[in-house]
């Protein structure tokens, strides 16, 4: 494991809330989106792409870099704000999503928008698709790179996918998830994003996964549970399920849908709504403040 | 009587072809390998050969991402599984996402006729066919597969390949020169077009002989690429013979006398008579048998061409 200086963990956090900003931004301009779980996944996916994944995004069809899998697709605007920001594409473009003739589809689509690795949105396939790509990165035998992520890291590729909690309910995950272990594919890392709410309620209600950890050890993988919104718990997790070979792992997450918004967090309503103007005074006031936190 | 050679063997045979000239083949089973026979591949290349269990939607996915990472992953299951319990995996990744995955249906219509219509696959040609960027081949003998099969690792993007599981009449020698998306003009003739894929080519070709000994001249054209359709050549036929009969292992509606009724009814309208199976599930019973009893019997196709040159504009 790596030591992450705090400049660092304050600048990925201060990222991470401004993104939040940003995707509030996109969905009241759209008047459509999904806020909840795109507000839940702001560190992960920050960390991932500001400093983890070796990726250039220059050359996004770059064969030897690692694949980032964002499974539960309906959250995308976090994923293309991230992008954006990133260097993917412009971050004007953002303010097409959702609309005729732009890449940003509703759902993330590969074909359309390069750096996206998989069609998501009908829940479930990531952990299926990511056990495909990391069993031919495993035929492949890719070296160790030179050209490395921001954190050093020159590993040979891997495979990350991003899972909701709610998207575990589909046996699909569970078909890929003894593929994986099978396979001993050490090289797949799944992220669970833990936010413990779904489109109709709270998981707990809709269908239950608990006990979590205890259902994945038992399906033979490694297992990891995190603050989802501590940067260095993230980063840190990371650095670990790298060193996990014989086994795929995964960090569970544990986050709040539609977090840093008050009467967003685990309001399920909050899934698949876009805001009016008084709740988006209010969400980006609070936002902001958040925000000049992690900026001082 | 024509030799009778498995379809299963001779596809185990042309994977393991395949496989050898192409290293970027993989292939996959939902474990029936020694159903399908896939398995003859897994002998000969195991590093090559994935089993990902009783898991058909993980089979379609895993196969995705191989082929995301440059594999041309041959992926392997009864037809009907492919065309039904995988397929939101086929639409999404597949179709709309591009995938360059090859689905190998075996099984497929009738052929597993023992174990009854829980396993018939008669359904699978109108469900793939509906799906955008989808390629649909049905070779008509064990010589159409091995020249079919290795053209479809080279067909850029998904091509879903319908395989019979049994014992069929060989048709075709070398000389024999299959290109996905072209119609073979298999016999001449100018008063009839009776079209077809897979087994039933044999069939048609018999009821050619048969309608030739009365006096009518029925072309047979083998339609082994359903989609994309050779409209070229069915417009031809239609120009030439003004009467067509499509026959097909599978159900009636949306197959390939679906394909073939759509694509003449703008263009050149002429009496379609489709022969397959009228919108219903079979039974258990014998291969050959249950196709006759089913409305794919060599006369059913000779009556049907009457009735369609009848039903010809005076």
């Amino acid at each position: 494991m790596h030591y992450h200086p705090e400049e660092l963990v304050r600048d990925l956090s201060a990222r991470a809330q401004s993104f939040r900003i940003q995707v509030l931004d996109m969905v009241y301009n759209a008047q459509t989106g999904h806020l909840g779980g795109a507000l839940s996944i702001a560190e992960v996916l920050t960390c991932l792409y500001f400093h983890h994944l070796r990726i250039d995004p220059a050359r996004p069809d770059w064969p030897e870099r690692d694949r980032l899998l964002f499974s539960k697709g309906h959250a995308c605007a976090m994923l293309y704000t991230v992008m954006a920001h990133r260097g993917f594409f412009p971050v004007e473009e953002l303010s097409t999503f959702r609309q005729l003739d732009s890449r940003l589809q509703g759902h993330p689509d590969p074909v359309k928008l390069p750096g996206i690795e998989v069609c998501a949105g009908p829940l479930g396939h990531g952990i299926a698709v990511g056990a495909g790509m990391a069993l031919a990165q495993k035929m492949a035998q890719t070296k160790p790179s030179s050209f490395s992520a921001p954190s050093g890291r020159a590993s040979p590729a891997r495979v990350y996918t991003i899972l909701g909690d709610g998207e575990i309910n589909a046996g699909v995950i569970w078909e890929g998830a003894m593929t994986a272990a099978k396979y001993r594919l050490g090289n797949l890392t799944a992220i669970l994003d833990y936010n413990g709410t779904q489109q109709t309620g709270a998981t707990a209600d809709v269908m239950s996964t608990e006990p979590i950890a205890d259902k994945w050890l038992s399906f033979g993988w490694h297992v990891q549970e995190i603050h989802g919104h501590n940067v260095a718990e993230i980063l840190n997790a990371l650095d670990r399920a790298d060193e996990v070979h014989a086994r795929p792992s995964i960090i569970i997450a544990r986050t709040t849908k539609g977090k840093g918004v008050s009467f967003m967090e685990y309001d399920h309503n909050w899934h698949g709504m876009a805001p009016n103007q008084a709740q988006y005074r209010q969400a980006l006031a609070e936002l902001q403040e958040e925000l000049a936190k992690w900026q001082n | 009587m024509a030799e009778l050679v498995s379809m299963r063997i001779a596809y185990g045979q042309a994977l393991v072809e395949l496989g050898k000239v192409n290293p970027d083949v993989v292939v996959l089973s939902a474990d029936v390998s020694n159903s399908d026979h896939s398995f003859m591949f897994e002998d000969v290349f195991p590093d090559r050969f994935f089993n990902v269990g009783i898991a058909e939607q993980s089979l379609v996915d895993v196969a995705v991402g191989l082929a995301y990472s440059g594999k041309i992953p041959f992926a392997n299951t009864f037809a009907f599984l492919f065309a039904t319990r995988a397929l939101e995996m086929v639409r999404t990744h597949i179709c709309y996402g591009q995938a360059n995955v090859k689905l190998m249906g075996a099984y497929a219509g009738l052929s597993d006729s023992f174990d009854g219509p829980t396993h018939h696959s008669i359904t699978d040609i109108a469900i793939m066919r509906s799906l955008p960027n989808m390629t649909i081949v049905v070779p008509g003998d064990p010589v159409g597969l091995a020249k079919l099969l290795p053209q479809a690792a080279e067909w850029p993007g998904p091509v879903f390949f319908r395989l019979n599981r049994n014992e069929v009449p060989v048709l075709f020698d070398e000389s024999y020169d299959p290109k996905i998306g072209q119609a073979i003009t298999l016999r001449p003739g100018g008063d009839v077009t009776l079209i077809c894929a897979g087994l039933m080519v044999s069939r048609c070709l018999d009821a050619a002989e048969v309608l030739a000994g009365e006096g009518i001249n029925a072309r047979v054209l083998e339609v082994h690429t359903v989609k994309p359709l050779d409209v070229d050549a069915l417009l031809q036929a239609a120009r030439e013979t003004g009467a067509f009969v499509t026959v097909e292992e599978h159900s009636i509606i949306g197959g390939l006398g679906g394909a073939v009724a759509e694509a003449v009814t703008g263009a050149y309208p002429v009496p379609v008579k489709r022969l397959g199976i009228v919108d219903k599930f079979a039974e258990t019973g014998p291969y050959f048998e249950m196709l006759d009893r089913y409305g794919m019997s060599v006369d059913d196709i000779a009556t049907a061409a009457r009735q369609a040159i009848a039903a010809k504009k005076g």
